[in-house]
């Protein structure tokens, strides 16, 4: 080490975090002016509206991945989960339509389903990454690769779709809502504000980051640190199947490719957004503003015909890549 | 009186807008030992880490062989010579004695390393050290002491002109620090100029040729270690005259509060029995590695384990730690930056992690928690720079205070504290044991493990004396002393079992 990499520490430092707090935020705002300059209708009420209900999924399951990130685990299953989950909850109620007609409750037992496969799925990754042992990275690229094939052979290669009676009923929950917001950016919303207080402010958020931080010293200080992590994973499970539930009235059906890279792309949010990939310190608003760079990004490239939509990914590469330096070089020392 | 090699002139440091060192003259000769002491906080590591090109000055000169010297990377400072062990190890956790001892300048035939030869190599440096490592295993399998053993031999392996060591003995028993000083009379006796520092002033006192003291950042005074006594350096480094070291024992309660009986820890620790009463201080004292720390880690919930605990009079289950907090009793680890603290997290997340459920469910109340840290830094004399730094910022001592401070929060029955006073200065160290003597007369019992035997003494009422893996004996009243404790913990009794752990 040089001297003067030492030296960046102690006061330094300070002014650098303030740095890294406010560089997500910086990026967001200047892609909002790049956009209005391109596009006058860049800030109108449909795109604003249209990008935020389509960063709902991906943002969701990210508000879930902070806290798996924070507390120093990764899940890589998240897509392949929706897709699966999309596909049982669409089989399921399609099954029950048959005996009890295309009515609401029918959709209501659906999302219970949802929600309670999404919290199965979560609690079988983090119970056997904290019982079992078996590191994240490996264990959920597995369960990655099972629930695609799962939901491949549940379509027999092709696409599950919801009734129409069933698909007509259930679509207000994706394209109605109050106050002209729809329900997914309420949902995406809540649970943001809601994540941001669990993290900062309750002991569980503490404990998450005490764990990314240093295990051992967690273990130390009596944190129950196999159950914290273990409900990391749940409530990633949890979030996976809320926004299923918000997805699937969308299109009303599921394939192989549903949530395809949506993993990716929840991971790339949480780093953008400031949170430590080697865990120990996350912030679940920066996960928010890293999925509205992410969507703005490809909004952009769309609105304009400046640079081609199909380099979306080599630009949200690039931004990934810049966050990930710009944490390097202000994290704290290690 | 030969020239110096390396010195420092004027030098002042500042971290933002907070000076630590102001102004310090200073100089290294060869075949010198020279030590640096002083509080916790007054600068001893930040000035070691000036010279040895790990931090830059705000201010004045480095000055090698008499010329001013910038230096531009560590690589070129280990060219030069220069070699320091750290307060706090680098050590790579994952990789194996050997090769740590030899990361960054393996050795090599042709393109190919040579590994047989490291191997040979760290074996005999460990065995000069006298220490069991295999020079095979992985660092985080080792023991702390064991680990610094490490250091000095990567130490050892270099071809040091100026050897600089932050609190080498920390950590080490009385006969690992004689070990430790007969490698560095040798290598003074070579020609090499040694700089070092510790909190034990009568270690300081038989190995040092030189002594200079720092107080708050400033010289306070340098002299021939002839012309002080540690008196004087004691009331030097504090800036007043220190009372006794040891508060009066207070008489223990006869009720018994913990009694441990026949605990195992597989490999570790066999049958180990002992009872703790109200309001007594205990000691268990024993070489490092036989026994000791593993046995309170099971006490403690921290390690599985056999047998049985029972705290007033209730079972504790084995491996449930916060169980065993909420019945009341605690430990304290040894292993500060590896298990005690989170060292890029505040002071106050540090204070309240392991009681966060207290400060406000389901939110946490901050002000309560910024009032918890203001009673732990004005109860433990804690020195804070800054309120919201980092704790790996914080001096060592200080580190240690906060460790103290954290342990203590939950106001428990029992506390088992590993090496209480490491690394922490003298004045310090009497508030430890004052503190100590209040937890005590208040009516909790504590467990002091330690590797010095004066606090031994001086604490305890009562040894349990450890000796590979077993409790060899208990000595109490005026049956403690150091010879009493020494035959113990040599196994004496029990005559060629020593290499059995
Ligand atoms: N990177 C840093 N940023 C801010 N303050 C620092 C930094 N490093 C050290 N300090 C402060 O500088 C002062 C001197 O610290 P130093 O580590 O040199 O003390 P020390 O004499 O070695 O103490 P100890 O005996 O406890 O090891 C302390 O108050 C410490 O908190
Ligand atoms: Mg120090």
């Amino acid at each position: 080490m040089s001297a003067e990499s030492i030296s960046n520490t102690g006061a330094a430092r300070a002014r650098k975090v303030d740095l890294r707090v406010i560089g997500p935020l910086v990026a967001l705002v200047v892609l909002i002016l790049i956009g209005v300059m391109l596009n006058p209708n860049f800030l109108s009420y449909s795109n604003v509206t249209n990008v935020l209900a389509r960063s709902a999924f991906i943002g969701i399951i990210a508000i879930g991945m902070t806290f798996v990130i924070t507390a120093g685990g990764l899940d890589l299953s998240v897509g392949s989960m929706a897709a699966f989950v999309a596909g049982l909850m669409i089989m399921a109620m399609n099954w029950l339509s048959v005996s009890m007609g295309d009515s609401v409750v029918v959709i209501l037992l659906g999302i219970v389903l949802a929600l309670g496969a999404g919290l199965a799925a979560g609690f079988i990754n983090g119970i056997l990454i904290t019982r079992a042992g078996i590191e994240a990275f490996i264990l959920t690229l597995g369960t990655m690769g099972i629930y695609r094939s799962l939901i491949t052979w549940l379509a027999d290669g092709g696409t599950l779709s919801l009734g129409s009676g069933l698909s007509s009923l259930y679509s207000p929950v994706y394209y109605g809502g109050i106050l002209g917001l729809s329900w997914p950016i309420i949902v995406f919303a809540l649970l943001a504000i809601l994540g941001e207080i669990v993290m900062r402010h309750t002991a569980f958020g503490r404990h998450c980051a005490a764990i990314g931080s240093n295990e051992k010293v967690a273990r130390y200080s009596s944190v129950h640190v196999q159950r914290v992590k273990l409900a990391t994973y749940v409530l990633l499970g949890l979030s996976v199947g809320i926004a299923v539930v918000m997805y699937v009235p969308r299109l009303g059906s599921a394939s192989a490719t549903t949530g395809l890279l949506w993993e990716l792309e929840a991971i790339a949010a949480v780093i953008i957004g400031g949170t430590l990939l080697k865990g120990g310190f996350g912030r679940v608003w920066g996960t928010v503003v890293g999925v509205l760079i992410l969507s703005l990004i490809s909004n952009l490239l769309n609105l304009t015909d400046f640079v081609s939509p199909y380099l979306n990914g080599a630009i949200q590469g690039v931004v990934i890549i810049l966050a990930v330096v710009l944490q390097r070089n202000s994290g704290p020392a290690r | 009186m030969s020239e110096p090699i390396l010195a420092l002139k004027g030098v002042t440091k500042s971290f933002g807008p907070i000076e630590v060192l102001h102004g310090v003259d200073f100089a290294l000769r060869p075949g010198e030992v020279h030590a640096l002491i002083g509080e916790n906080g007054a600068g001893k590591s930040t000035t070691m880490k000036i010279l040895a090109g790990y931090l830059s000055q705000t201010r004045g000169e480095i000055i090698l062989d008499g010329k001013p010297i910038e230096f531009t990377g560590s690589d070129q400072v280990e060219d030069l010579g220069i070699i320091m062990i750290h307060q706090e190890f680098n050590l790579a956790e994952h990789l194996s004695v050997d090769q740590n001892v030899f990361l960054g300048r393996e050795l090599k035939r042709g393109w190919r390393l040579d590994h047989r030869a490291m191997r040979t190599r760290t074996a005999e440096l460990m065995s000069r050290l006298e220490s069991r490592a295999d020079p095979a295993t992985p660092v985080s399998e080792i023991s702390v002491p064991e680990k610094q053993m490490v250091e000095i031999a990567k130490a050892l392996s270099r071809q040091a002109r100026v050897l600089i060591m932050d609190e080498p003995t920390a950590v080490l028993t009385e006969r690992e620090t004689e070990v430790l000083f007969r490698q560095v009379e040798r290598l003074r006796d070579e020609g090499v100029a040694i700089l070092y520092t510790s909190h034990k002033l009568g270690e300081v006192k038989r190995i040092a040729d030189r002594v200079t003291v720092l107080r708050d950042g400033i010289m306070v005074r340098s002299d021939l270690i002839d012309d002080v006594t540690e008196d004087d350096m004691a009331t030097a480094m504090v800036g007043r005259e220190l009372s006794d070291l040891y508060p009066p024992k207070s008489d223990r309660g006869a009720e018994p509060i913990l009694e441990v009986s026949n605990v195992s820890v597989r490999g570790v620790v066999e049958n180990a029995s002992l009872t703790l009463h109200r309001g007594e201080v205990l000691g268990i004292g024993g070489l490092v590695g036989s026994g000791r720390t593993e046995l309170a880690e099971a006490i403690a919930g921290l390690r599985p384990r056999t047998g049985t605990v029972m705290l007033k009079g209730q079972p504790l289950a084995a491996g449930q730690v916060a169980q065993a907090m909420k019945a009341g009793l605690v430990y304290l680890t040894e292993d500060r930056k590896g298990a005690g603290l989170l060292l890029e997290k505040s002071l106050r997340e540090n204070l309240t992690l392991p009681l966060l459920k207290d400060f406000g469910r389901p939110l946490i109340d901050r002000k309560r928690e910024e009032a918890a840290l203001d009673r732990a830094i004005e109860d433990f004399a804690i020195k804070v720079p800054a309120r919201n730094m980092a704790v790996g910022d914080l001096s060592g001592g200080n580190q240690q205070k906060l460790l103290l401070a954290k342990t203590l929060l939950s106001d428990p029955d029992v506390v088992i504290i590993d090496e209480p006073t490491r690394g922490i200065d003298i004045g310090t160290k009497q508030q430890v044991y004052n503190l100590i003597a209040d937890l005590a007369a208040g009516g909790r019992s504590i467990i002091v493990i330690s590797s010095e035997m004066p606090e031994l003494i001086g604490l305890a009422s009562r040894v349990v004396v450890m000796h590979a893996g077993r409790v060899a004996g208990e000595l109490a009243g005026d049956a403690v002393t150091e010879n009493g404790i020494v035959r113990l913990a040599m196994g004496m009794e029990q005559s060629g079992k020593e290499n059995a752990a």
